[in-house]
Order: structure tokens, then sequence, then C-alpha cells
């Protein structure tokens, strides 16, 4: 059956499938949280414009809503490019455990038809249905795109915890396809993956509009797109941390490499102190600060938690230490960033102060942290994982595609893919300012709807 | 039994997206040759716009339905013919992004840019992935990992037919759709022009359709016994089909023009299956031999079921709702 014994892999080959799918996933990660949280944004926007007879709200929903397609189009074509890289590049995952991840990939896909299917009614009804119910066909691709995300985070899962099948002579039997769906992994990683997706989108549309407010443009409008993301952010932060507390007692409880490597910990032991940064080197953190027992009472409430440390992992089997660990850093330093922006933003709101120039000068810059936190977060649970594919079952080397020439793929996708993110910012920037709104052609609605 | 049924789910996915992305992939090649009639490009950029993402996903679903249900299969084709699915891919990301780019931008250079880039991936797209399909018609693609060779196994005769094939056909499904949408939309002229495409392009795919004939033949002796042995039926009536379009298209009758291109087309990608079935990869990977098991089948099945109750209403609602002309404005809005 299917088996690259035969097959040589160089090794500069299988760092270029490794090099292209980080990066088209990466690339898609950052469109595909702005396709879940962006509508949300435009949803709400256009249900206060019509409570409220607002030209602000839904000048707003119109920007947003055109915003939300163009990033709907680029995401659609860079996740087809993914489920064709699973196979380009892995097809020795595919070959042995397609079959096992294939449902939650077939549901995901029903979900993403729904989506485009409401998005293309969303964007070109304005005219054609009665603003209650326009603004209801917005709905479907809210829920739709938060199913999207959990059924692709919960094939993920499953690369992070395997179950649902056996391995019997190499061949595998007995599959269970909802018992692989639905694998331990499966709710911290998708609760924590749907809230980065909201937060993103919020955080970054307010950054739009902070950037805007600096530079004088202090109108109704521009407060408005500033304060309701921002205000939904706050309110979705808190629940993050909780949720990022409770994806890492998951990884403690069944990664202790990926946890050990996380939090730089190269000797098995109690009383586990918590390193803030550092440098790995020599078999030890260097230069990080140091919270005593903080990591044993983080995972176990107790100092006398006992921590796996990198000693009880087989040196080849280390996952790339210093990235994941500063990595994970960076998330939770952002992390709590936002939470204090959140903080002042609400204690702001209550003593019904004007945004000052420092708070919104860090709402410009909580747009840009909060893709970093989601890079990281994801580097975390992807480069945590190495060298498996499939944690303790298959290698990367083992699912890697054994044809020659991967680099010159890599080169050709960098290349598709700078363009790509060239149009992309010009095209949104040029969106974020042109007035009148524009429209598709066989939109006629500038009656019922404000486009300047 | 169940791995028959996810084949012909996988076929009706096929159909789906050679019909709907078919049309669109051909608007493209039509707004590549529309020269500086912007009249064609706007009736192009009209019909395709609110539909153009609904009909994409239909790859993504044959692409999904073919990992979980013939791993084996899937891992196969993808790693041998990963330079023609690359090209594809790079073609998806350049028309996908441009169409929604265009739609957009107000600078004409740009506009120019981004319509060039929309126009020629989208002949570019369908040719490699019609070469995909002739590779794996004309048994090139060997079980296992990249087992093929990666240059030969697609650029076989049979992979060029297919390719060219693909591209025709597209742009003949396109033609003959703007043509009732043009006389919808008030555009006599419009109309006028796409009929005289899609006649020279029912042309063009006839003369290439049967130039085919011989070249799987001498290239592929097993899909050529099939295609006229079991799959003949499918293939008579493609042609049959064929053949009855110029009446129609010459008496203007578009609506029935419509449906009767499509079922041609249809046609040959089931007489494609016909003839090939049970294989999957020759000489003797086939259906019972390479699906996954009942276990992962069955729920896959009632996935499908429950999505068709949800999708179907929906489709139809949206083909419905932007198939009349906008409240309001009636036929001939768009010349005032």
């Amino acid at each position: 059956m299917v088996s690259n014994a035969l097959a040589v892999v160089r090794p500069d080959d299988l760092a270029a499938a490794r090099a292209q799918m980080g990066f088209s996933l990466a690339w898609h990660i950052v469109v595909a949280c702005l396709g879940v949280g962006l509508p949300l944004l435009t949803v709400l926007v256009e249900w206060r414009g019509i409570r409220t007879g607002d030209r602000s709200y839904r000048l707003l929903a119109r920007r947003w809503a055109r915003a939300m397609g163009v990033l709907f189009a680029v995401g659609a074509v860079s996740g087809t490019i993914l489920s064709f890289e699973m196979g380009l590049l892995w097809p020795g995952l595919m070959g042995r455990f397609g079959q096992v991840i294939g449902l939650p990939f077939a549901m995901e896909g029903i979900a993403f038809f729904v989506e485009a299917i409401f998005v293309g009614i969303y964007l070109y009804g304005w005219d054609r249905l009665p603003p209650r119910r326009h603004v209801l066909t917005g709905v479907p691709i809210v829920i739709a795109g938060i199913c999207s995300a959990f059924f692709v985070v919960s094939a993920n899962a499953w690369m992070n915890q395997p179950q649902g099948f056996t391995l019997r002579d190499g061949h595998v039997v007995d599959v269970q396809p909802w018992a692989a769906m639905f694998n331990p992994a499966t709710p911290p990683e998708t609760i924590h993956m749907i809230l980065a997706a909201i937060m993103v989108a919020c955080f970054f549309t307010a950054a739009v509009y902070a950037v805007a407010l600096l530079r004088g443009r202090r109108d109704r409008y521009h407060r408005i797109g500033f304060a309701l993301p921002c205000a939904v952010g706050a309110v979705v932060t808190p629940f993050q941390i909780v949720a990022g507390d409770y994806a890492a007692r998951f990884v403690a409880q069944y990664q202790p490499a990926k946890l050990a490597a996380i939090e730089g910990v190269y000797h098995t032991g109690s009383h586990v102190p918590l390193t803030v940064g550092g440098i790995a080197g020599n078999g030890q953190l260097d230069y990080g600060v140091q919270i005593p027992d903080g990591l044993s009472l983080l995972v176990g409430s107790n100092p006398d938690t006992v921590i796996t440390g990198l000693d009880r992992v087989p040196r080849n089997l280390w996952p790339p230490v210093t990235g994941v660990h500063l990595s994970f850093d960076l998330m939770v330093g952002v992390g709590f960033f936002l939470l204090a922006l959140g903080v002042w933003f609400a204690a702001a709101r209550w003593w019904r102060g004007v945004p000052s120039r420092v708070f919104l000068v860090l709402g410009a810059i909580a747009g840009p942290a909060a893709v970093v936190a989601l890079e990281c977060g994801w580097t975390v649970t992807e480069e945590g994982r190495q060298p498996w594919v499939v944690q303790g079952v298959m290698s990367v080397h083992d699912a890697v595609n054994p044809a020659p020439g991967l680099m010159v793929g890599l080169w050709l996708v960098l290349v598709v893919y700078a363009g790509l993110t060239v149009a992309v910012v010009h095209v949104m920037r040029r969106l974020a300012r042109q007035t009148p709104v524009p429209t598709a052609p066989q939109e006629r609605d500038v009656e019922n709807y404000p486009v300047t | 039994m169940l791995a028959d049924v996810c084949l012909a789910a996988m076929w009706i996915g096929l159909s789906c997206y050679g019909l709907f992305a078919g049309a669109d992939f051909g608007g493209g090649a039509w707004d590549l040759l529309a020269g500086r009639d912007d009249r064609q490009r706007r009736q192009v950029e009209h019909s395709i716009g609110p539909v153009w993402e609904a009909n994409h996903v239909w790859l993504i679903f044959v692409v999904v339905l073919l990992w979980t249900c013939f791993p084996t299969v899937f891992a196969a084709v993808m790693s041998t013919l990963y330079i023609p699915l690359t090209l594809a891919a790079l073609g998806i990301i350049a028309r996908g992004s441009s169409f929604a780019f265009r739609k957009v931008t107000e600078q004409p250079g740009l506009r120019r840019l981004f319509g060039g880039l929309f126009a020629l991936s989208s002949v570019f797209t369908p040719f490699f992935l019609g070469t995909v399909a002739g590779a794996v018609a004309s048994g090139r693609v060997p079980l296992g990992l990249a087992a093929g060779d990666p240059v030969t196994s697609w650029t076989g005769p049979s992979s060029l037919l297919g390719g060219v094939l693909a591209v025709l056909a597209c742009a003949y499904l396109a033609a003959v759709y703007l043509c009732a949408d043009a006389v919808r939309e008030g555009e006599p002229e419009v109309a006028a022009a796409f009929r005289a495409r899609a006649l020279a392009t029912g042309v063009a795919t006839g003369v290439v359709a049967l130039a085919g004939i011989w070249i799987l033949r001498a290239d592929a002796p097993l899909l050529f016994a099939g295609l006229t042995g079991r799959a003949l039926p499918l293939v008579v009536f493609s042609a049959v089909a064929g053949v009855a379009e110029f009446p129609l298209l010459w008496l203007h009758r578009y609506g029935i023009a419509r449906m009767v291109a499509a079922a041609a087309v249809v046609a040959v990608l089931w007489g494609w299956g016909a003839a090939q079935y049970p294989t999957m990869l020759e000489p003797d990977v086939t259906v019972g031999s390479s699906a996954a098991t009942d276990s992962v089948l069955a729920p896959v099945l009632v996935v499908l079921a429950v999505g068709a109750v949800i999708l179907i209403p929906s489709l139809w609602w949206l083909y419905s709702m932007f198939s009349r002309p906008a409240p309001g404005t009636g036929t001939g809005a768009r010349t005032e």
C-alpha cells in the first residue's frame, strides 16, 4: 500500500514543504480570523444602524461589508490552497489518516458552503431585501464561520491528540471518526481559537479607526468605528485568558514535551519556577526572569506538582525550545496587554472621558499585536508538536511528498503570496477611504443606504 | 456499496463544479477576449458576482470527499501530479482574489491589471485541472506516493486533450449562459456577441472532441474501450445534445439552450466515470479496494445528507434571488 520506503526524502525538500505549509497557513489564519470576526461586527453595526437610524452606523456597515467580501474571497482561495497542500505536500499523512480526520473537514466544507451562499446574499442583497431581513441574512455567516473554525481546529486537535483508530502492521483499522473528531484536545483548542478570531477582528478593526482618530478625524463615524469593536474585544479578552489557562493545563496533562518546550523546563521535578523570557541553550534557559514555584502552582495549584522536563524526552524528539518558549511568552504578554487596554477602555467609558492620545496610540498598536499573538499561539501549537505531524504516531518526515523539486513550489508560492499581500493591503486601504463606498454593478441601493 | 454512493456524491460535486465554476472560468476567458467592449465585461461581472464564491466551494467539497473516502487514491494523485495541481492552485489564488479586487478598485490601471490576471488565470486553471483528469483517465497515476513520473504523467496526449477540452467547455458554457443573461438585462447586442461565441466554441469543442476519439484510442485504450462500450449511451447523448444546441441558439431559445449545453457537458463527465468504473487508478486500484472503511463512509454520507437539507434551499434562494432583476429597476435599467 502507501509507502515511501523506496523514495528518499531530501532534507531541503522536507524543509521547503514545512516552510510552504507554515507560510500559507500563517497567511490564511489571519484572513480566516478576520472572516470569522468581521461578519459579527458588521451585523452588529448594521443592526444598530437599523435600530437608531444613525447614518454613521449604516455607513460603517456598508464599509465593513465590503471589506468582509474582499477578505472572504481571499480567505476562500487561500483556504482552497491549503486543502490542495494537504495532498501536494503531505500525501503520506493523508493517504494513511485521511479517512480518520475526513469527517470534520467534510462538515467544514458544508459550513463553508453555507457561509459562501449567505455572503453572496448579504453582500448583493441590500436592495433586494427589507433591512431587518437583510441583517438576518448576516447571522448564518457568523454561525457558519464559527462552525468552520470549530471543525477545522478539531482536525488540528486530532493531530495533537490522535485517537479513534488502531494501527495494525502499519495499516489503519477500526476507525471511529467521531472519537477522532471529539478528542481531548478539541474543547481547549477550539474555544481558544474561536475567541482568538473574534479578538483579532475586533482589535484590528479598532486599530484602523484609532489611526484615523489620531490623525484628527474625530467625527462620530470614526469614534463609533473605534469604540464598538474595542468594546466587543474588551468583553472577549478576559474569557480568552481563562480559555488560555484551560488550554495550557490540557497541554501539561497530555503533551508534556510541548509544555516543557513552552516553559523551557529541562529537568523533571517539583517546585518548578515560571520563567519569563530567556534564551535556551546548553540544556538550560538563560537570562529569563524566574518566578519561584510559579509553573508548579499554575499547573497543579500546588508547589509540589511535578513537571516533566525535556530530560524525559529523547533528544531527537525535542521540539525547538527557544522558538516555542518565546512565542508563548509573546502571546501571553500580548493577551495581558489587551486585557489592560480593555479595562482602561471600560474605565474611560465609565467616567465618560474622551479617549486620550496615549490610549489611541495603544489602541492602534493593539491590532497588529493581536495578530502577533495569534501567530505566536499557532507557532506554539504546531512547532511544539515537532517532529511529529501526528503526535507520537507519524513524523513529518514520513508524511512529506517524496517527489523532487518541492523547493521550486515554495518559491512560487512565496512570490504569489507576496503579490497577494500587496494587493490585499492596497485594496483594503482604498476601501477604508473611498467615497462613495464602491458598489457592485447590480447594487442600486443608494436611496436606502448611505454610501458617502 | 457505501463506497459507490460516496463516489456518486463526489461525481455530483464534480459535475456541479464543472457546470457552475466552469461557467465562471469561461466568463473569465470571455473577459480576456472582450477587447474594448466594456459592456461584455460588465455582463460577465454582473452574472458571476453574487454566485462565484458558492460555485467555487464545489472543488473543496470534491477534494475533501476524495481524501476522506479514497485516501490512498488522493495521496497518489496529489503526490504524482503535484506540478499541474500546484499551477492550478496558484491559478485559483490569482483568479479568485483578482476578481474580488477588481470589483472594488476604481483606478483604471489597476482594474486592467486585476482584470488581466483574472482573465488569464481563468484560462490556465481549467487547463491544468483538465490535464490532471487526462492523466488519471489515461492510467498514468500509479498507487503510492509520487510513484508516477512528475512530468510525463500529465504531459501525455490524453492530458493535453483534457486540458484543451476543459478550457473549451468552460468558454462554451459561459457563452451560452451569458446569452440568456444579456437578454434578460436588455442588452441585445451583447447577447448577439455571446451567441456568435457560443456557436464558434460549440464547433471548436465538437472538432476537438472528435479528434479526441483517435487520441484516446491510441493513448488510453482502456478508457476508449469503456467509452465505446458501457459509456456509449452517455457519449452519444452528449454528441446529440451538442448538435441540438446549434438550432436552439440560432432560434434564440436561450433558456433551453442553457440546459441542453449543461446536459452535454455533464454527460461527458459521467461518461468518463462510467467508462472507467470501477477502476480508480489503472491497472488494479478499484473503488472497493481503495475505499475507507464503512465506519467512516456512513457518517460522511449522513453529514452530506444533513448538509444537503441546509444547502439546497439556501442555494436555491441565492440563485433565484439574483436571476430576477433588482426591485425598482426593470429590464433595460442599466442603459438609462
